[in-house]
């Protein structure tokens, strides 16, 4: 019908290779046999150049004793497997993300709030630190905070101290906690607290909506964690001990250290961050338009109310989808760990490929823990949207 | 009679005048504005005496250290004694090094006339008054890649040949960012199109792409460019290493310049499609005429933004190795002759410097062109 249409028209409109559906079916063809022929034809080179570099391909060096050791989360050491020490990286690459996330999003909140202020010095500050840091690569900050800050810091013999505390270019060393044999209890103790704090702060609001008189649900409910812990930790016997730091002339031994690789490297993506950060919160906030902020007054609604029932609902809509990109960054940022050794999954996975030659399998590692990752960020993140979206009829 | 007194309850009639009110404070001059900006309220004033305890415990060391006890001359002699001062003459010792890395002294001029070439095709690309911005993106894209390639690399024209891990210093920084920017620019436009195409297979093979190299940090991409694709070709076919991660960031960034794109390409209004297809015209020469002119010229802004993002990224390329400002100045630390506690700060800030200068001037430009495509659009 369609062609039969367009052969009215004139007769060039008519010829097989001007139909639309013709060029389009062949365009695909053509770019589907394009990427399947050089993705065989990589394939193929491969096979043939690890062939001739005597490499086995497959997964089952993660299985071989790795022969080397790194300082991670996970305890290694030398005799751990190629694939235990991956997992180990994929664990500092999580925990150094989470603590630059949560670094990020308070010094971006702070400075972006600080943005807006009507103090000149406080917006000209906050103005200065984001403009500064945000056009400074962040491989730069990371080298910054590792060669220049921390390695400026006094040696372990003259280090700053403060109680068991201790400052120096070797790390931060600090008490580490001991659980002692009933701390399970207590633990239990708090998870019931939170859920019988939980049920009370539902109780309070469905009587709130039924009856519209108010509870203080929050401080009862700090109360009742509060209390309920600290008895189940009298009880069990006070089952906490605390590993304190032993220095030496030139060491200092035992505790919990954070060690200057780790510190340089969320410090660094944490400050260099919140720089985006800021400005995602400042053009969220902005977004708000002030006529809710007057209305909401006008229905009576107190100062902390106004900002959290109605501005901030609003302004995260505006926010979240950066803040989600801006996360994920920092997640892949974690990667220039490498630059100041800090065993992270791309640092370890340079370490496995060397001695292995394994390249192909790391680096689809890498690739399948990023990927999943950054599917599993945004899933999260679009359900957490969906959930704050305008409602409408 | 009661009805009477009543209204004179209710109306009101005042017999004296006002009292004067004061003259209205004065809004202008330095108290004023201090007033008003430092010093509005209590809290404000606390914020501001806390700010600007903050700012002096910031910016005075900061002088001082940069500027009053810096060792501006001398040897390392000098740096080691002043252990509370920037270390300059180790910055200016290495200069050369930092600008034009291991590129031999006497062919120097070569990098200069590249310099040159590239403000001679950039500076007049920037400033929208300057005609003939069709002829300019010709030499930007054709006759500059191909002088600078000749002279840079020579062997040709009784040139001498300079292998390319000779390269380095900014002069590397910005020959990567330069052919990253110019080859990401069309690829992205490219797979944006291919993005929003009504071909299936299109479609898929391009949101693939892009997806993919935006969820990967960039180390890996260049590992991949690095270490794989030697891999990938026939066994004795290889090139040059620096080409490679050329070819891994321009793929990055091809990625992240197609969403930019994509977000001008969907801000065009459905009409502009209709009317270019009513007029009869194709799909390329509406695409060409029509809708990427707008579309290109709406992003602008997110354009530049992904340019700084890429220049900082350069400094990546340092991981596998090449010898960029980063890893040049990183690697000056390891001088023996230079050993001295102030030298790594030292070289670190001069290159925090180097890269804010270019950054921060192409985010200005950014918003240059954002305010005056605003004016454009006003309605």
């Amino acid at each position: 019908m369609a062609v039969a249409d367009a052969g009215r028209l004139s007769a060039s409109r008519d010829r097989w290779y001007n139909n639309p559906l013709v060029r389009s079916i062949a365009v695909q063809i053509i770019l589907v046999a394009a990427v399947l022929g050089s993705v065989s034809w990589f394939a193929n080179n491969t096979v043939t150049n690890l062939h001739e570099r005597g490499i086995a391909s497959g997964f089952g060096f993660l299985g071989q004793r790795a022969g080397f050791d790194i300082v991670t989360f996970l305890p290694t050491n030398s005799s751990s497997t190629y694939g235990y020490m991956l997992l180990a990286g994929l664990l500092d690459t999580v925990v150094v993300s989470l603590l630059s996330i949560a670094i990020a999003t308070v010094m971006g909140l702070i400075v972006g709030i600080a943005r807006l202020s009507s103090n000149w010095l406080i917006r000209t500050i906050a103005t200065v630190y984001i403009e500064v840091l945000r056009n400074i690569p962040p491989l730069l900050v990371i080298l910054f905070f590792y060669l220049a800050v921390i390695a400026s810091l006094p040696a372990i013999r003259d280090a700053m101290q403060v109680g068991d505390f201790t400052l120096s270019n070797r790390g931060f060393f600090m008490p580490a906690p001991v659980f002692g044999a009933n701390f399970d209890i207590v633990l239990i103790a708090f998870l019931v607290s939170l859920a019988i704090a939980w049920g009370v702060r539902t109780w309070a609001f469905a009587r709130r909506m039924r009856t519209g008189q108010g509870f203080p649900s929050g401080w009862v409910g700090l109360a009742i964690v509060v209390v309920l812990t600290a008895a189940a930790f009298v009880a069990a016997g006070a089952p906490l001990s605390f590993d304190i730091p032993v220095k030496t002339r030139f060491n200092i031994n035992g505790g919990w250290t954070i060690a200057p690789e780790f510190a340089s490297l969320f410090l660094a993506l944490g400050i260099y961050t919140a720089s985006f950060i800021a400005e995602i919160v400042r053009s969220g906030v902005m977004a708000v338009n002030r006529g809710q902020t007057e209305a909401a007054r006008a229905l009576g609604l107190q100062g902390g109310q106004v900002l959290r029932l109605v501005v901030l609902p609003q302004a995260l809509r505006v926010i979240i989808p950066p803040l989600t990109s801006e996360y994920l960054n920092i997640t892949k940022n974690t990667s220039l760990a490498l630059a100041v050794g800090f065993a992270d999954l791309v640092a370890v996975g340079n370490n496995v490929l060397n001695p292995t030659g394994q390249s192909i399998e790391v680096v689809a590692v890498w690739m399948a823990f990023y990927l999943g990752l950054s599917i599993v960020i945004s899933v999260a993140m679009n359900w957490f949207n969906a959930r704050i979206a305008l409602k409408e009829r | 009679m009661t009805d009477m007194q009543s209204q004179d309850d209710v109306f009101f009639v005042r017999q004296e005048m006002l009292a004067a009110a004061p003259p209205p404070t004065r809004v202008h001059g330095v108290w004023p504005w201090m007033r008003v900006n430092l010093f509005g309220s209590v809290g404000d004033t606390i914020l501001t005496i806390v700010g600007v305890i903050v700012a002096l415990w910031v910016v005075v060391p900061m002088i001082e250290w940069a500027f009053i006890h810096a060792v501006w001359n001398g040897s390392r002699d000098a740096c080691a004694a002043q252990t509370d001062g920037a270390c300059w003459a180790f910055v200016k010792a290495n200069l050369g090094q930092y600008i034009y890395g291991r590129y031999p002294d006497p062919e120097r001029w070569r990098v200069n006339l590249f310099f040159l070439l590239m403000a001679a095709g950039i500076v007049p690309l920037a400033i929208p008054a300057v005609p003939y911005k069709g002829f300019n993106l010709l030499y930007l894209y054709i006759l500059f890649p191909l002088i600078a390639g000749f002279l840079l690399v020579g062997g040709v024209f009784g040139l001498p040949m300079v292998e390319t891990p000779l390269w380095g210093g900014l002069f590397l920084t910005l020959v990567v960012s330069y052919v990253g920017m110019a080859m990401s620019l069309p690829m992205g436009i490219v797979l944006a199109l291919g993005r929003r195409s009504k071909m299936p297979a299109v479609q898929v093979v391009c949101v693939f792409f892009i997806e993919f190299c935006r969820g990967v940090p960039l180390i890996t991409v260049l590992f991949m460019a690095g270490i794989l694709l030697p891999l990938f070709l026939p066994t004795g076919v290889n090139f040059d290493k620096l080409l490679r991660a050329l070819l891994g960031l321009s793929f990055f960034a091809a990625a992240y310049m197609a969403e930019v794109v994509r977000g001008g390409l969907q801000a065009i209004p459905k009409g502009q499609f209709e009317g270019a297809r009513s007029l009869g015209l194709g799909y390329w020469t509406m695409m060409r005429l029509i809708i990427l002119p707008q579309a290109i010229t709406i992003v602008i802004p997110g354009i530049v933004n992904t340019f700084i993002g890429l220049f900082k990224d350069t400094s990546l390329v340092y991981i596998i190795s090449i010898f960029e400002l980063l890893y040049t100045v990183r690697n000056s630390f390891s001088d023996p002759t230079w050993a001295a506690s102030t030298v790594p700060t030292s070289g670190l800030v001069f290159a925090a410097v180097v890269f804010w200068i270019f950054c921060f001037g192409m985010s200005r430009y950014s918003k240059f062109t954002e305010d005056r495509l605003r004016v454009g659009y006003k309605r």
